[in-house]
């Protein structure tokens, strides 16, 4: 039995998020004492790194069919390199295409799921995996008691921890379904960091007054190398483009440092970045309720404070 | 056009959680339930708004007990022709796709909606489940949807952008922000809703994959340090120093 684990490569490329799915399936797979594998579909000039990360091997499918996204030609090939592996357990990132696929997947292999998981399972006599529920509100323990499981594990939750030496790669042969859905274009923002993957975020709210004032934040983000994010007032009224919003009907995201500025904290805001591992607040109003959810705070006029706080990032740039 | 939309009943994105003694069941208690805001502002809105625009019905479907009618109803008035539940306690989200599938499959709809997660358990399961298990094309997180005849064309949410894509009905989608625009129901769709037929079916038989056997909620957050305002260089000190994240 092993545990497999769908690493996903982007431009013929494992990024940083492949390396933290396969951190987590080996440490799944200790935990139920089998090996770990590790899938690649299409090609990645470094897939044979999978193995510092903990696969013992990696299997890697290449089909034209797969170049477009197509969830149910995915979902079929990671099924049939399941059984070639002989894996029970699937782990997938909690990503765009993972999001896709851990639902299809599941039915697929008639498995019990956890999606969005960001802590490591235990098997004391049952699979157990915690998720996070309500929008981050509270913690659910999820039960699978199939022999099939598929798992997606948050982005950002394991970091990769390299250990062991690069592990063969040999190529499966699998038969796939034809696409039906067929992609006519890609359109990344380009020039900034995308918002999910962001490790330092910067976001403001209506306390900026209005959207001729963001280069302040623009500016910190820049020096930071952070993404921007706004609340959601901001977008519904178009001072900020609506791919920014962050909460809990927006994006959800959980980046090492969160800034609200000038943000005051409903709930519903709070939902989406509450899994932010540090979080500082720079509002006027000692009441707003976002400081009860900061690590750090400063209570004062933004536009006094970010000026200054943007001096102090430049300078220690400087000498770091 | 033949429309399809799952709902599912969540409470109110304000409502304050809590457990029962033993953590293992959501304390009701006192909590609003609402339509799932993605099923309902995005999912549901673009499939009236497809009906209005090209024909066709609009058909709710709903997993749950005789409660979740309050939340079917809305859904009626804001524009959906009839509604299906299937007559099935909470259960594990395969058991919950498979007993859509079997209504999706009965009804021959031209497109499946649902919302793109719920805001309760945060799955984005269900509409990548329903189709597998009916065989059809998934488009998840999808902001835009224009049909052309029996061809769509739909805008779905990546890492950092957005990707375009065409189906042919018939397909699953779940709809994320962008795809459509909140509407409030008027007194004529209320009115309306009381007299569209909610047809209750029994549950086909499936069993659950996965239980949640237990809550907890997370660890509380220590107090929030607050800087001087003069003195942004501390500020800048503690997030290298002491949080380690610059």
């Amino acid at each position: 039995m092993s545990v497999l684990v769908f690493a996903e490569q982007q431009g013929g490329e494992l990024k940083k998020a492949a390396f933290e799915a396969v951190t987590y399936g080996k440490k799944t797979a200790d935990v139920l004492g089998v090996d770990c594998k590790a899938l690649v579909l299409g090609s990645a000039s470094n897939a044979a790194e999978l193995g510092k990360y903990g696969a013992a091997e990696v299997l890697t499918v290449s089909d034209a069919s797969l170049d477009g996204f197509d969830g149910s030609v995915y979902t079929s090939a990671i099924a049939q390199a399941a059984e070639a592996a002989g894996a029970s357990v699937v782990v997938l990132m909690h990503s765009a295409k993972g999001k896709d696929l851990v639902g299809r997947l599941a039915a697929k292999m008639d498995a019990g799921s956890a999606p969005g998981v960001n802590q490591l399972p235990t098997n004391d006599g049952a699979f157990r995996v915690k998720k996070n529920v309500f929008s981050g509100k509270a913690i659910a323990e999820i039960e699978i008691s199939s022999a099939n499981k598929v798992i997606s594990v948050m982005g950002n939750s394991f970091q990769p921890e390299a250990t062991g030496a690069d592990a063969p790669v040999n190529e499966l042969s699998v038969s796939l379904p034809a696409a039906r859905i067929s992609v006519k274009s890609v359109d990344k923002v380009t020039g900034s960091v995308p918002l999910p993957e962001a490790e330092l975020v910067v976001s403001a709210g209506r306390g900026m007054k209005g959207p001729e004032n963001w280069n302040i934040i623009e500016e910190m983000a820049d020096i930071l190398g952070a993404a921007t994010a706004c609340s959601r007032p901001v977008a519904d009224i178009h001072w900020r483009p609506h791919h920014e919003h962050v909460g809990q009907t927006g994006v959800a995201i959980r980046p090492n440092l969160y800034f609200a500025i000038g943000i005051s904290g409903a709930i519903q805001h709070l939902a989406g970045v509450n899994s932010s591992k540090v979080i500082v607040v720079i509002n006027k109003d000692p009441e707003a309720p976002f400081f009860k959810a900061a690590d750090y705070g400063v209570c004062a006029d933004l536009f006094d404070v970010v000026p200054k706080l943007n001096e102090a990032l430049k300078k220690f740039k400087a000498g770091a | 056009m033949k429309l399809l939309v799952c709902v599912s009943k969540t409470p109110d994105t304000t409502a304050k959680i809590s457990f029962n003694a033993e953590n293992t069941e959501f304390n009701a208690q006192g909590v609003t339930f609402i339509m799932n805001p993605y099923d309902e502002w995005y999912a549901l809105v673009r499939a009236v708004e497809l009906k209005e625009k090209h024909g066709g019905t609009v058909t709710l479907v709903n997993v749950g007990g005789a409660d979740n009618d309050a939340v079917i109803r809305k859904g009626l008035a804001i524009g959906a022709d009839d509604a299906i539940r299937v007559d099935m306690p909470s259960g594990s989200s395969l058991n919950v796709a498979k007993q859509i599938a079997a209504v999706a499959k009965d009804g021959g709809y031209d497109i499946v909606f649902c919302g793109k997660e719920t805001i309760d358990y945060n799955g984005s399961e269900i509409g990548g489940m329903v189709a597998e298990l009916c065989d059809l094309p998934f488009i998840s997180y999808a902001s835009s949807l224009e049909m052309d005849g029996t061809n769509a064309t739909i805008a779905r949410d990546i890492e950092g952008g957005k990707e375009v894509v065409e189906v042919a009905t018939p397909f699953v989608v779940s709809a994320a922000k962008g795809m459509a625009e909140q509407r409030i129901p008027n007194m004529r769709g209320i009115m309306q809703a009381r007299r569209k037929p909610i047809k209750v079916v029994p549950a086909v038989d499936a069993a659950n994959a996965s239980t949640i056997v237990g809550y907890e909620m997370p660890p509380a957050k220590a107090e929030c340090k607050m800087i001087d305002p003069e003195n942004m260089e501390e500020l800048v000190r503690l997030l290298h120093e002491e949080a380690k994240v610059i």
